[in-house]
């Protein structure tokens, strides 16, 4: 048990997961099969793959928002339970899961009251995370009032409110219409590397694990496994790559793997399990 | 002038009821022998079927001859008393059953336990249970109008015990995992999450229990013979209706219009509450 964290550490260290759904019933289904996977701190890192491969999953097992079935996961060198317990990550869901009753201020603010921050300190936090995302006027408005691209930006400040070390994405720009997923991806390339934040991002779409990369986990569904790991060449992120070259290499290579994963699965069977229906809603 | 045009509906519909009860009388009384032919189901004359310009008058008339206060006064003033009886038995109901829809959502085992003898306790008569109860206050400190407080507290608690656990319940399993990610307690889950999110079902039942406890008060004050309130009022006027059955049916009208009232109370206290999402709900 180190408790000191030193540049090596890893920012997540997954070792030998499995994940067994309903496990000792005649319903077991086994979501994920033996999981290695180290995450440096500063990494950005997505996972893809077709739906039943498990990346919600161990998204969700990072989070301690599951339980594991075997192996290790660990955040920062401690439990992901503590992890969870210190606040070492900030999530962010497909859905923006604002509280409407909340005003947009408040709803960043969220976490900092849980955490226990004085009313001074969580206004000043709330508005310094407004003007990072850009809605600095929108403060005190009601979610319902926000476009989905807006809303999707709170729920990245809320995330990142209390300046977690990681943050866990879940698809968070999946509903968005394509431009502004575009620039919500520009703009989250600019804020992690403002605050300087490791990201575990779960995506279907090809070209926003390429753009927003160092690595790409492409998982295999039915058990869910690594198939392989992409690493995108560094560049600078900017607009202009995703017309560049380099950027459709890297798309391709992706889109190869995930030819080849789906090669692999016998038939489209039973749906994925969902994994904020079963176990988390306990 | 919208609302203006609600009240003129109102009125209207007031209007035409009163229009049919008037023609049902004239038609009966123009047909038939003095009380209408014996083949409508209620006969027409003055003392079953009173003008309804007759139960208007009794209002303004003295309560009693010799008696300088009105009806109207008097029957205000039982009908504060009735008020009082129903608020603290509302307020009892209110606190009992979202006490009960707290426990019941801490607890899986209560929750299976608790919610049949929770639905039988509304199918037992008020009537039957509303003596037992006043007996038993009075072998306490309890006075008789606190037991007929009980008494409506009874008829109030089931629908904020039903709605309010449904309520606490409606969060979309992202918002609990949300608040599990920020590692809170499960009453930091229930202030800032489930109880905001339950108002929506809140509301209605307080609404329904408000005229639930008038109901229960009047029951309780004839049953436990309970001086001073609308239930006596009605029992009194029912003893002497031969001598003026527009005072039965102006106390009637009286403990109608209570009703109301406490419903737009609570109508009032739901806009108040709701403010925040008010074009939402429209």
């Amino acid at each position: 048990m180190e408790s000191t964290t030193d540049a090596t550490e890893p920012a997540v260290a997954i070792r030998g997961v499995v994940k067994v759904f309903g496990a000792g019933t005649d319903e077991a289904l086994t979501a994920i099969d033996g999981i290695d996977l180290t995450i440096a701190p500063g990494e950005f890192v997505s996972l893809i793959g077709p739906s039943g491969c498990g990346k919600s999953t161990l998204l969700r097992l990072i989070a301690d928002l599951l339980p594991l079935t075997g192996g290790e996961i660990s955040v920062f060198g401690k439990s992901a339970e503590a992890g969870r317990v210190d606040q070492d990550y900030g999530m962010a869901f497909q859905s923006a899961g604002l509280f409407d009753w909340r005003t947009v201020a408040a709803n960043i603010e969220l976490p900092l009251e849980l955490m226990g921050w004085s009313k001074a300190d969580r206004r000043a936090r709330s508005a310094e995370m407004l003007e990072l995302v850009k809605l600095p006027e929108f403060g005190d408005r009601y979610p319902w009032q926000l476009s989905g691209g807006m809303q999707q930006r709170v729920a990245i400040a809320r995330a990142l409110a209390f300046r977690p070390r990681l943050l866990l994405m879940d698809e968070p720009f999946g509903a968005l219409d394509e431009m502004t997923r575009e620039h919500m991806q520009n703009e989250l390339l600019a804020i992690v590397a403002d605050l300087d934040t490791t990201v575990v991002f779960v995506t279907h779409s090809i070209p926003e694990a390429a753009f927003l990369s160092d690595r790409v986990v492409v998982l295999s569904p039915r058990p869910g496994r690594i198939h392989s790991i992409v690493d995108v060449p560094m560049q600078a992120r900017t607009a202009e790559l995703r017309e560049h070259s380099e950027f459709f290499k890297t798309a391709t290579e992706i889109r190869e793997a995930l030819r080849a994963v789906e090669a692999t699965i016998p038939s489209a069977g039973a749906p994925e399990p969902s994994p904020s229906t079963g176990e988390a809603a306990e | 002038m919208r609302r203006l045009s609600r009240l003129l509906a109102i009125a209207a519909v007031g209007l035409a009821l009163a229009a049919v009860w008037e023609g049902y009388k004239l038609i009966g009384q123009s047909i038939g022998p003095e009380g209408g032919p014996s083949w409508l189901p209620v006969a027409t004359d003055d003392l079953t079927m009173p003008h309804t310009w007759d139960i208007l008058a009794a209002f303004v008339e003295p309560v009693q001859r010799g008696r300088s206060e009105t009806l109207a006064v008097f029957l205000l003033r039982s009908a504060w008393f009735t008020l009082r009886e129903a608020a603290l038995g509302f307020a009892i109901g209110a606190i009992v059953g979202l006490g009960l829809a707290l426990i019941m959502l801490r607890s899986r085992f209560l929750d299976r336990g608790l919610v049949p003898w929770i639905n039988i306790s509304q199918t037992v008569p008020l009537i039957a249970l509303a003596p037992i109860v006043v007996t038993w206050g009075r072998t306490t400190f309890l006075s008789d109008t606190q037991a007929v407080s009980l008494i409506a507290a009874y008829l109030t608690f089931f629908p904020v015990a039903v709605n309010g656990l449904a309520g606490l319940k409606s969060p979309d399993p992202a918002s609990v995992e949300l608040m599990r990610s920020y590692a809170a307690s499960w009453w930091q889950t229930v202030i800032k999450l489930r109880l905001p999110a339950a108002r929506a079902y809140l509301f209605p039942a307080f609404k329904l229990a408000a005229t639930l406890s008038v109901v229960g008060a009047i029951v309780g004050e004839i049953s436990a013979g309970v001086r001073g309130g609308l239930g006596r009022v009605i029992l009194d006027f029912a003893g002497r209706y031969t001598t003026g059955p527009e005072k039965l049916y102006a106390a009637v009208v009286a403990a109608g219009l209570l009703g109301l009232f406490v419903f737009w109370l609570a109508n009032l206290a739901e806009r108040r509450a709701m403010r925040g999402r008010a074009v939402e709900l429209s």
